[in-house]
């Protein structure tokens, strides 16, 4: 299955406050019989700080990842981490649309980028390499208290011309593999609206606005849960929950999780080794599982220029 | 309202910088306001993004990069999403921070040390390490309390190392930003040059 040999590159996030992400995902990648592979001493991609500053240190410093890909012989790589995706994928792309910013960008590398890895977020590499058939497979139990409302962020799908997956306004790839699981999803307007970002220690009070808007818009369409792709966004909506709700006279309560932290709760994996006790808003009894009862399996949803193709 | 006399400070030499470092043309842009429609910061920008888009057109360099905005700009790509002539914006506004911090003007001074606190750390140890970027942001900006109130929790669910995490290639990383910095100052130089002569 060649379409499964991607390498994994974590990010620094994973290995610090994002680290339940990454036990997540490395249970579910076990569960559905994907091997991980990570890059033997991978670097930090340059996140946001790096292409704030320099477009040129922001290419080198993604790049030298992607020759680390290059030399394990394999076609591409996923990353968790939308910021991480982004950073690889952009370096990439620019790459490849501009010689004199290829040469430029290989002048600071000691081993230059052929420009041959396929990059993805790893939730686009599980919907679209592995597939919601195969994510249903090892689905063991059932978690009858969850209503999620999957939160995306900004990045993982945008800009289109970069990112090529899902839909950019209206995305359907976490709600699939939700619902995959067998898992309730809301539908929701704010499913990308940004939660602030990076700005969480320099501008505290743009946060605090943006996340509070997220987090009541996902209430109001009643979910109890929200699920999240992103350590930054999870950090936002979950640890400064508390800092939005002081700031902003709420007294909002909603649980943050992971989506391979819900997909993993389904396949029997404990909250223990999904790392769910990492998260500060407790999810109670949203993460009792029950039983599979078996309902009507409700179709995937499309997006709109999938549904444009098959009409 | 500001009143900007375009006749004497439209600098045509900024929208060509502005034009080539972003590989976008700023004169497709027909001021729709699709950008600053969605984009979820205009309520904390002093110029909302699509007057930043005029601005570029009628060259107005000074204004530009002395705005808060191109530094509150969070690159979500909603403008670039949904600009109906395919202007890439946010990249364009990322290119003005570009521009802006290579010539030192920041008018966001903490949000322009939190990025070198993330920087310095990354060439220090080839990965960031958070812990060592809150107290270089601390340090630099005498925030001393940023955040203390997340400690508790940070530090019960044992989400932050205490030792950064190095990797065997930093040498290699340490390149990267050295070879990049000899670049951007032989670049300065030669253009001082040219100043100079022309």
């Amino acid at each position: 299955m060649a379409d499964k040999d991607y390498a994994y590159y974590p990010g620094c996030s994973l290995e610090g406050t994002g680290s339940a992400y990454d036990a997540s995902i490395r249970l579910v990648m076990q569960a559905l019989g994907v091997e991980v592979k990570e890059p033997h001493d991978w670097s930090c991609c340059g996140s946001t700080p790096a292409h704030a500053v320099d477009h040129l240190l922001a290419g080198a410093l993604a790049a030298r990842n992607l020759v680390l890909v290059q030399k394990m012989g394999l076609k591409g790589v996923s990353a968790p981490c939308p910021s991480c995706f982004s950073a690889l994928k952009t370096a990439h792309y620019r790459m490849a649309k501009s010689k004199a910013f290829k040469d430029e960008v290989n002048e600071l590398l000691d081993v230059p980028y052929e420009g041959t890895v396929d990059v993805r977020s790893t939730l686009q590499f599980i919907y679209e390499n592995i597939g919601v058939e195969e994510v249903a497979r090892p689905v063991k139990l059932a978690l009858p208290n969850m209503k999620v409302a999957p939160y995306y962020g900004c990045i993982l799908n945008r800009p289109p011309e970069i990112a090529q997956f899902d839909d950019p306004e209206n995305p359907v790839s976490m709600d699939n593999l939700i619902s995959a699981v067998g898992v309730e999803v809301v539908d929701y307007a704010f499913k990308m609206e940004c939660c602030g970002a990076a700005f969480g220690v320099p501008r505290k009070d743009m946060v605090n606005k943006l996340t509070h808007k997220v987090l009541s818009m996902a209430i109001e369409a009643g979910a109890n849960c929200i699920a999240v792709a992103c350590p930054l966004c999870q950090q936002n909506l979950d640890l400064r929950q508390a800092q939005v709700n002081a700031a902003m006279g709420s007294s909002f309560n909603i649980p943050v999780l992971y989506f391979s932290q819900i997909m993993g709760l389904t396949y029997g994996f404990t909250p223990k080794e999904l790392g769910i006790d990492k998260g500060v808003v407790d999810p109670g009894n949203l993460i009792e599982t029950g039983p599979i009862v078996p309902k009507e399996v409700e179709k995937p949803k499309k997006t709109k220029a999938a549904a444009k193709e098959a009409s | 309202m500001r009143v900007i006399n375009l006749s004497t400070t439209s600098d045509a030499s900024f929208i060509e910088q502005v034009k080539k470092e972003s590989g976008q043309d700023p004169a497709e842009c027909y001021q729709c306001g699709n950008c600053t429609a969605g984009c979820p910061y205009t309520e904390f920008f002093d110029y909302p993004v699509s007057m930043i888009m005029r601005l570029i057109q009628a060259g107005q360099k000074d204004t530009v990069l002395n705005s808060k905005a191109i530094w509150l700009c969070a690159t979500c790509e909603t403008c670039t999403t949904r600009c109906p002539c395919e202007v890439d914006v946010a990249h364009v506004m990322d290119t003005l921070r570009n521009i802006a911090y290579r010539e030192g003007r920041y008018t966001e001074k903490d949000i322009k040390t939190f990025y070198e606190a993330f920087l310095t750390s990354l060439k220090n140890n080839g990965r960031i390490y958070e812990l060592g970027i809150l107290m270089g942001y601390k340090a630099k900006t005498l925030h001393l309390l940023a955040d203390a109130d997340l400690g508790p929790n940070v530090l019960v669910k044992r989400l932050i190392h205490f030792q950064p995490n190095k990797i065997e290639g930093r040498d290699e990383v340490q390149r990267i930003f050295k070879r990049f910095a000899e670049k951007r100052d032989n670049e300065k130089r030669d253009n001082q040059k040219r100043d100079h002569h022309g």
